[in-house]
């Protein structure tokens, strides 16, 4: 099985996955007890036409699918509705045209949040990614070639330290530090920048992500560098490093030639499931310095019941996710050629 | 600085540091792995090296290969000490001793293909003016280890290769650098029944057209007999017989060779030898025990082999070994 062939199939394997996230996801929201307008719209004083007016808002009138009435799948419904005005056939269609519903709490298209909420968690866990990865691998490297020293040793107990550390709690630390020291605490601009200059804008973007990155770096930075350690010792203790040595190569020359792309496997494999998992998940991090991500979107949509929200942000973090594996599967690939015969 | 010899090895002692060394203990126990080895190779000269597992024989191919630091002795290789030597002249000595590792499936990059593999120490040296030249002495290398054609193996990769091919790539590899000694760490203990006698008849014919000198490191005194011009048993990290081919297979001094070679299967099922089965485990290279290091095994010990620690001595001009209960000891 050539390259090619090896990408088609993952390709489909992926897409396979998503659609059946896609129903999972749909229904998943559809099974909870409870009527979503009601769960959403709180207030006690809407009257019976208010209410049955929001629930067409929402397009809730609708049958869930074809001979599912009410929103509850165990009672059957008649079964004389025309299958395109079913919610799943509604809902489906709209996800093509880039459509996630409407957010009961914003009452704004999903789709529109969940983008500026997006760019935000990106701006955040790129930076913090790709400092963790420099510093953890580079880190991890050193630690390995200085392996059973001093500095190893030193390393080791950092890393154990950095990595056991509850994010919440270094981020709390970090802001009782960082409020004493000049830095916003909270969000991502100060407001009335926007009407500053754009240098001046930057430099206060930057603040503002200061912390929130520091936390986000400590805590990957020490798992990046764990694994790196230990998969490089393990590739040192090979022979074909051995061999190598016995052939004259130097020790820089072994690492980067021998050592290197044989111990990043599992560090690639990690890297990927955090990317695509850090899409929702630095909810602790976003809370803590309330920064306007993703994961803060979604911790707000939890408390809200705001539905349409969570089912978009699950499904974008479900992508996520199958579209990071893919990476992950096709950097594998260029790593390592036993996976394209395996 | 030419010698008759092209190595010598004269006291050669590899200790290491036993059990946990770390911040909280530190404790004197050694293990003894090469304890005093004298041996002598001339060139062109094929010597195996034979013992069980644990007796020191790997270890004593990484001290002679410079992968592993000498507790005390001395190598001499061309009559130059190599011993303890930095790190540029010790990158010139690798390119004359080579090796060849027990397991083929450990001993090549998974990520590298053949060619790399083999091109790889002559750009490390600076062997061969250009690509082309390099590509051709990478292609002949592969031929003369009886990968033919050389095309058709260049851009494989060793997971696509069988186990007797590997090891040929293995040998591939060391021969590019077109050494004067070549190290073999039990180079077919790991293979197929039916593959080692390729590999080995391989061994023996470069070895011939070479003049290489060859270290043959192995647990099976059946593969011996093939090629080695002479053999040396080793026991506890210690050489306890050393002589000629024939002074060895067929005038087995020492207890420990004597029970050594009475376990090699004879293919013919009706002829039935006495097999002397040692007792007990090899002793704890840590805690030798006194005397001969043989005693608590050997099946003739007397009371003078827990106190005397016999030395190699001359039985005839070639043939050496180390047993107190020897008629002519002295």
């Amino acid at each position: 099985m050539n390259r090619w062939h090896l990408l088609q199939k993952k390709a489909l394997w992926s897409l396979f996955t998503i659609a059946f996230v896609i129903v999972l996801n749909f229904f998943l929201f559809r099974v909870l007890p409870g009527d979503p307008a009601r769960a959403g719209i709180k207030d006690p004083r809407l009257t019976p036409e208010t209410i049955e007016a929001l629930r067409t808002r929402f397009g809730l009138d609708k049958p869930v699918i074809n001979c599912f009435k009410t929103i509850n799948p165990l009672v059957l419904g008649a079964c004389d509705v025309n299958p395109l005005e079913t919610q799943f056939v509604i809902y489906v269609k709209n996800l093509f045209l880039g459509d996630l519903g409407v957010s009961y709490y914003y009452n704004r298209p999903v789709e529109d949040i969940l983008k500026e909420r997006l760019w935000n968690t990106i701006l955040l866990i790129g930076l913090g990614q790709i400092l963790a990865i420099l510093i953890g691998m580079a880190y991890g490297i050193f630690a390995a070639w200085k392996a059973r020293t001093v500095i190893d040793y030193g390393a080791l107990i950092t890393g154990l330290i950095a990595w056991s550390l509850p994010t919440f709690w270094l981020g709390i630390i970090l802001l009782f530090w960082g409020s004493s020291h000049g830095f916003p605490i909270s969000g991502k601009s100060t407001p009335g920048m926007s009407s500053y200059p754009l240098m001046m804008q930057i430099g206060d973007l930057a603040k503002h992500l200061f912390l929130p990155t520091v936390t986000y770096t400590i805590v990957y930075m020490a798992e990046y560098m764990l694994i790196m350690r230990s998969s490089l010792l393990d590739v040192l203790s090979e022979d074909y490093i051995l061999t190598a040595k016995a052939k004259g190569l130097s020790v820089f020359q072994i690492l980067k030639d021998h050592a290197l792309k044989n111990g990043m496997l599992p560090l690639v494999t990690v890297i990927a499931i955090n990317l695509g998992y850090t899409v929702g998940g630095v909810i602790q991090i976003e809370s803590v310095f309330s920064w306007p991500g993703l994961g803060g979107a979604l911790y707000e949509a939890v408390n809200r019941t705001d539905f349409p929200m969570l089912q978009g942000a699950f499904l974008l973090i479900a992508v996520s996710v199958v579209v990071a594996n893919f990476i992950a599967d096709l950097t594998y690939s260029y790593l390592d050629p036993r996976v394209q015969t395996g | 600085m030419t010698s008759e010899f092209i190595l010598e090895v004269k006291g050669l002692k590899k200790y290491f540091q036993a059990g946990s060394s770390g911040w909280f203990s530190k404790n004197g126990k050694q293990v003894h792995a090469v304890d005093d080895i004298h041996l002598q190779l001339k060139h062109g000269e094929v010597i195996a090296l034979v013992g069980e597992s644990g007796c020191g024989k790997s270890t004593l191919a990484l001290t002679l290969l410079g992968l592993e630091e000498a507790t005390a002795g001395q190598i001499l290789f061309n009559g130059q000490d190599v011993t303890h030597l930095a790190d540029k002249e010790k990158k010139e000595m690798r390119r004359k001793i080579q090796m060849v590792f027990q397991d083929p499936y450990e001993s090549l990059n998974p990520t590298q293909t053949i060619q790399e593999i083999v091109v790889e120490p002559l750009v490390v040296h600076g062997i061969g003016a250009n690509e082309t030249e390099r590509l051709e002495r990478t292609k002949k290398a592969l031929e003369d280890s009886g990968l033919k054609p050389a095309e058709t193996y260049l851009n494989r990769f060793p997971h696509q290769l069988s186990g007797g091919q590997r090891q040929r790539v293995v040998i591939a590899s060391a021969l590019a650098l077109e050494p004067q000694l070549l190290v073999a760490d039990e180079p077919v203990s790991m293979l197929d029944v039916s593959i080692r006698a390729e590999i080995i008849n391989l061994l023996a014919e470069l070895q011939k057209t070479r003049g290489i000198s060859v270290i043959f490191i192995t647990h099976d005194l059946g593969t011996v007999g093939f090629f080695a011009d002479r053999v040396a048993v080793m026991y506890l990290g210690r050489i306890v017989e050393i002589g000629g081919m024939n002074d060895v297979l067929k005038n087995t001094k020492h207890p420990y060779s004597q029970a050594l070679l009475s376990v090699i299967p004879v293919p013919n099922p009706r002829l039935r030898r006495k097999r002397i089965i040692l007792q007990g485990e090899t002793p704890n290279p840590v805690n030798l025990p006194s005397g001969c290091r043989f005693h608590p095994r050997c099946p003739i010990a007397e009371e003078k082999c827990k106190q005397q620690d016999p030395h190699l001595f001359n039985l005839n001009a070639t043939h050496q070994a180390a047993c107190l209960l020897l008629e002519n000891y002295q």
